[in-house]
């Protein structure tokens, strides 16, 4: 059957439209001088590109996409900007003087990547009706039985850019914090093994891998704003 | 009835549960408060012991000006109460009051939906902090965000606990499939699930980001008028969803022990209301948690008591299928 | 609805991180174009997916792999770990050196290293620019970091 480009349908309308307001918004995100509003432009980007997701029918990455990005990501990224000391308004050093250069790259591959893609998929139909294959059950499923192995991996690896965040973000001369970041450390190594222990049905694999993907960014938090707190407590006093 | 009158009824009863819930939960604070201090609490507004107060209140809120301060990023502070605000009416959209389909909207994701949604109520307090302009604010803000973000891990790992025992995600999912011997299986959850729900809220014993003696009201501080208001509804709808979640997701929600699923609307509630005391009650017992013990509790205590729940879970639905 | 929305899409997308990447000067605004680099690969792993899981219909072979959309949780869990270090790497360099100036961090270069200025990043002198910016860069800190 042929799909014709110029009668959509209404889920192909919604997609352009999501679609307009996401590229727009990145575009305001990486264009915009003022720091905290890139950062805010891009949670618009995230929720729309969470909304083309749901549009996909794969909720559950929708959700983890809010989840891990709107919800931890970017606040990690703000947590920065003001730590940095973004000021309100226009920041005079947020661009370099390659913006022209930059432009000249990034509008060389865009058309080179459209065209190529374009020819290539020109007649490709994706077909949404029908059992969803985006929720948390089939998801789980595959995830919990084809791809356990990397799975396991990046839990792995998270382990590693957590204790790599908590090791960057120490102060050099403070052997305390060192002992107190140290036992903090070690509690949380447990993590890991317990939940390979736990072998479980599919909606809840799932979850539990949704839950592997949090410490790594949770490290950063926590020695920001164990950071934070600590000064803050000294500048009180 | 057709689907989209239907969708539209349900939408507009949980905006009213929205606006209403909260101000029983604001007015029930005042009064137990009171008692409980000592004293009466309201009395005056409304007549009978002041039952109008809250009401009274918004009065007021709504009639002040509207300051920005000078300083101030205009838009973002403007946007910020919204955007604390929206989240706690999305979630409320999915809790179930009753068995079939007594729910705002029944999605597939349930509780993950619910717990994602949360998280994106940060970014207002980010965003209030930041664009007021003022040093406290911006510390409360960031001080804030720390807290939420560390206590999403216990809560997202005790509810997975509990899809774990149900089988699914779906809210009406696990409160449908809830055993009597699942309160004392999933205890350690419900409470780790409870306390990070409170840090969550901001609620006393966890509320150093915003306490008055502490830091003025954090990053709310220059906030005023209706504006205020919206944060402090924020505050209460968000007592209101987190003891509507541990009562579905813990407390087995509409299951009781007479009225089988006809009076499900009233157990649900009943337990609610329960829970919501005892978040009041907690508020004139404990003295608040400093930020760094606040960390501690929660990367050390809670984070490994989660983990143990579902390993425990684990075990039993392994060994016991 | 055509594979080509989405991958036209994610394309854009990926091109307007690169334009960020190449063009910002704030260490973290680069971070967040990565982000968004990032983002426009899932999505491009995402509307592959559900193309290729549903041409099952079609006569296609499926195994109920799901590779894209597995794939695209584990880009979204190792981009969460990229932003937690690189968050880390940028607040320590901010700690040290009182700017978080991508154009500033020039120590490895090949004559010795020393701030860019403004503009075209030109290298010329070395020890007064260093100084001058940690000495306003430590008053700075004592602020930023709380």
């Amino acid at each position: 059957m042929s799909h014709g480009f110029l009668s959509p349908t209404g889920v192909e309308v919604t997609f352009l439209l999501v679609g307009v307001v996401t590229l727009g918004a990145a575009v305001v995100s990486v264009t915009t001088r003022q720091l905290v509003h890139a950062a805010l432009w891009l949670v618009v980007a995230l929720g729309g590109l969470a909304v083309e997701y749901l549009l996909l029918t794969a909720e559950f990455i929708a959700w983890v996409q809010v989840l891990i990005y709107v919800g931890s990501v970017v606040v990690l990224l703000l947590f920065g900007l003001m730590l940095t000391r973004a000021p309100i308004g226009r920041s005079p050093d947020a661009d370099s003087g390659n913006r022209g250069v930059a432009l000249g790259v990034a509008v060389a591959a865009a058309v080179a990547l459209v065209w190529l893609v374009v020819d290539a998929f020109r007649t490709t139909w994706i077909e949404l009706d029908g059992a969803s294959a985006g929720t948390t059950e089939v998801t789980g499923e595959s995830l919990f039985r084809h791809w356990v192995l990397p799975f396991e991996a990046l839990s792995v690896l998270l382990l590693a850019a957590l204790v790599g965040a908590i090791v960057l973000s120490r102060k050099r001369n403070a052997d305390v914090d060192a002992a107190s970041s140290g036992k903090a450390g070690a509690a949380r190594p447990a993590g890991p093994s317990t939940r390979t222990a736990a072998g479980a049905k599919a909606a809840g694999r799932a979850a539990a891998g949704r839950a592997a993907a949090r410490p790594g960014e949770q490290g950063a938090a926590d020695a920001a704003s164990g950071d934070a707190g600590r000064r803050a407590e000294g500048g009180e006093r | 009835m057709t689907d989209a009158l239907d969708v539209t009824l349900r939408l507009l009863a949980v905006f009213a549960a929205f606006l209403v819930l909260p101000l029983v939960v604001g007015q029930t604070e005042h009064k137990v408060m009171a008692h409980m201090q000592g004293r009466l609490g309201p009395m005056y507004a409304g007549g009978f012991h002041g039952w109008a107060q809250l009401v009274a209140d918004g009065v007021k809120f709504a009639q002040k000006e509207d300051v920005v301060p000078a300083g101030a990023d205009r838009r973002v502070f403007q946007l910020a109460p919204a955007v604390a605000l929206l989240p706690y009416l999305l979630v409320l959209l999915v809790i179930p009051l009753g068995p079939g389909d007594a729910v705002g909207q029944a999605i597939d994701a349930g509780v993950f939906f619910a717990l994602a949604v949360m998280g994106v109520g940060v970014l207002g307090s980010l965003m209030a902090g930041w664009a007021s302009a003022n040093k406290y604010s911006l510390l409360g803000g960031l001080r804030t965000a720390a807290q939420l973000l560390a206590y999403e891990l216990p809560m997202l790992l005790a509810a997975a606990s509990v899809a774990m025992a149900a089988g699914t995600v779906s809210l009406t999912g696990i409160a449908g499939a809830f055993e009597w011997w699942w309160l004392p299986w999933q205890i350690v959850g419900a409470v780790v699930f409870f306390v990070a729900g409170l840090a969550e809220l901001q609620r006393p014993p966890f509320d150093m980001p915003v306490a008055d003696s502490e830091i003025i009201f954090g990053a709310y501080t220059e906030y005023t008028g209706l504006r205020f208001a919206f944060f402090l509804l924020a505050e209460y709808a968000g007592i209101v969803v987190l003891c509507g979640l541990t009562t579905v997701l813990f407390l087995g929600g509409w299951h009781g022990p007479f009225g089988g699923d006809g009076l499900g609307w009233f157990w649900t509630l009943l337990k609610t209301a329960a829970l919501a005391f005892v978040v009041i009650w907690l508020r004139v017992t404990y003295p608040r948690l400093r930020e760094d013990q606040l960390q501690k509790l929660s990367w050390t205590f809670l984070v490994p008591l989660a983990l143990a729940q579902i390993a425990l879970t684990g075990v039993v639905k392994v060994v016991i299928p | 609805m055509h594979l080509v929305y989405p991958v036209v899409l994610s394309a854009l997308l990926f091109c307007t991180g690169v334009y960020g990447v190449l063009a910002r000067r704030n260490a973290i605004l680069v971070l967040m174009s990565v982000e968004l680099m990032l983002n426009a690969v899932n999505l491009n792993l995402v509307a592959f997916d559900a193309w290729l899981s549903r041409a099952a219909r079609a006569g296609f072979p499926h195994d109920g792999l799901h590779s894209g959309q597995a794939l695209t949780l584990f880009t979204i869990a190792i981009a969460a770990a990229e932003i937690g270090i690189g968050l880390a790497i940028v607040l320590a360099v901010y700690r040290n050196r009182g700017t978080a100036d991508i154009d500033r961090l020039r120590d490895t270069a090949e004559d010795g290293g020393g701030s860019a200025d403004t503009g075209a990043g030109r290298d010329d002198g070395a020890g007064t620019d260093d100084a001058t910016a940690t000495a306003t860069g430590t008053g700075e800190k004592a602020e930023a970091s709380a």
